[in-house]
């Protein structure tokens, strides 16, 4: 990536506390990608890196006006600028697509979270999955459930809408080493089954076992 | 045999699994919960009766009517629903704007749904990035080449790309245009990327 593209001085400072450089942004945002695709249940939200990514393309696009026309470069920054916001469409979409799945279950989990966990949906995001609840809820009932009889006229969402399935298997790389990961708790029938995850290394597991190290960042999904 | 017409309308979506939609079943809906009106009368006067006259041998009837009208419940519910998830794919696909062939497939309380739905997703798109907003209904491929090959569908007049130049969009005129320009008359049916 050339760097006289993203050269647009002081503004970056002021947005994050840790300065971050423009390739460092997109490495965060194509980790999140990868993150959310290969993760079964909704992941924390990453509104800053959103919100970054979108200021960083606004300034690709203005950078690229001021390239000359039929510039060769031009082609390859216009790449850029269209690789970059594939990802940040596809980063959204999968966020989209798996609360749309499961809504009930992650209005539940945001609206129970305590103070000091961070926030599962952005502000926008809670507000499509409010609206979204309430659509398909007065739907149902419009078209079928209020002529039902009395007793059978709701339907418990929390019930009706399967959960994600954390025992899923997923792939992932070991960013920062891990000791004793308990694998298969002890049983009557087996001794508990714990490993160590070197640096580096490369695993298929069950997601539900490595959930906390992806939030910590601990590994990554591939 | 109870919960029949309701099995029936499930395995009337089962049958289109390519996630086409249907036109919406008004009949076996109305004969399901007509089924379930009776069966919860039923249930009604035999509970009363069970109650006055201590008649316990009608708590079996009453206990299999009861599991029929939630079967019934449970089937109307999943139909309805996977109707929803369908029409929903339907934003993503074609847009905000439904063919009237489309259209014609839903009842009233689906072009609702679809209609609130659009205006959710609307909102939440223009919200994105601090009010600046992003249409991740497009960039739906990540971008594999710069130019495509594309062939005009109908006449769309004059087009200008960034380097200035004018190209004249005939119907049946091909061209080698930047991707990125294409996308939203491919999308729109104006023009149609030719694969090799």
């Amino acid at each position: 990536m050339s760097d006289t593209l993203f050269d647009d001085g002081s503004e970056q400072d002021d947005i994050q506390e840790d300065v971050m450089t423009p390739a460092e942004l997109i490495a965060k945002l194509e980790e999140a990608w990868l993150n959310e695709k290969f993760s079964p249940e909704l992941l924390e939200s990453r509104s800053e890196v959103v919100e970054c990514v979108m200021e960083q393309l606004t300034h690709m696009e203005a950078n690229l006006q001021r390239v000359k026309k039929g510039d060769a470069k031009a082609s390859v920054h216009r790449m850029e600028i269209d690789r970059i916001r594939f990802v940040l469409s596809s980063y959204l979409r999968s966020r989209l697509q798996k609360i749309e799945k499961f809504f009930p279950h992650v209005l539940e989990r945001e609206k129970s979270r305590g103070d000091s966990y961070p926030s599962l949906l952005s502000p926008e995001e809670f507000a499509f999955a409010k609206e979204y609840h309430a659509n398909t809820e007065s739907y149902l009932k419009a078209v079928a459930l209020k002529r039902m009889p009395p007793n059978l006229q709701t339907v418990d969402m929390l019930k009706a809408v399967p959960e994600p399935c954390l025992d899923s298997f997923v792939f992932l790389r070991v960013k920062e080493r891990q000791e004793n990961i308990l694998v298969e708790p002890e049983t009557d029938d087996q001794r508990e089954y714990v490993v160590d995850l070197e640096e580096g290394s490369q695993h298929l597991m069950r997601y539900r076992t490595i959930a906390p190290l992806v939030s910590s960042g601990a590994v990554q999904l591939i | 045999m109870f919960c029949e017409k309701a099995l029936e309308l499930i395995r009337e979506l089962h049958r289109m699994n390519d996630g086409q939609l249907p036109t919406f079943n008004e009949d076996g809906l109305r004969q399901v919960l007509q089924e379930m009106e009776a069966l919860y009368e039923q249930n009604q006067n035999d509970v009363n009766e069970a109650k006055s006259e201590g008649r316990t041998d009608l708590i079996p009837s009453i206990k299999l009517r009861h599991c029929c009208l939630l079967r019934n419940q449970r089937c109307l519910t999943a139909y309805l629903y996977d109707r929803l998830l369908r029409i929903r794919a339907l934003r993503w696909e074609y847009g905000s704007v439904l063919p009237a062939n489309v259209r014609f497939q839903m009842c009233a309380e689906e072009l609702q749904w679809f209609s609130q739905y659009k205006k959710s997703l609307a909102i939440f798109m223009r919200s994105l990035g601090g009010g600046e907003g992003l249409d991740i209904t497009q960039d739906m491929k990540p971008p594999k080449s710069l130019y495509i090959e594309v062939r005009c569908l109908k006449d769309h007049g004059e087009f200008e790309i960034d380097d200035g130049t004018v190209i004249l969009l005939k119907k049946n005129s091909q061209h080698f245009l930047p991707r990125w320009k294409c996308e939203q008359l491919i999308r729109q049916g104006v023009l149609e990327h030719v694969m090799s």
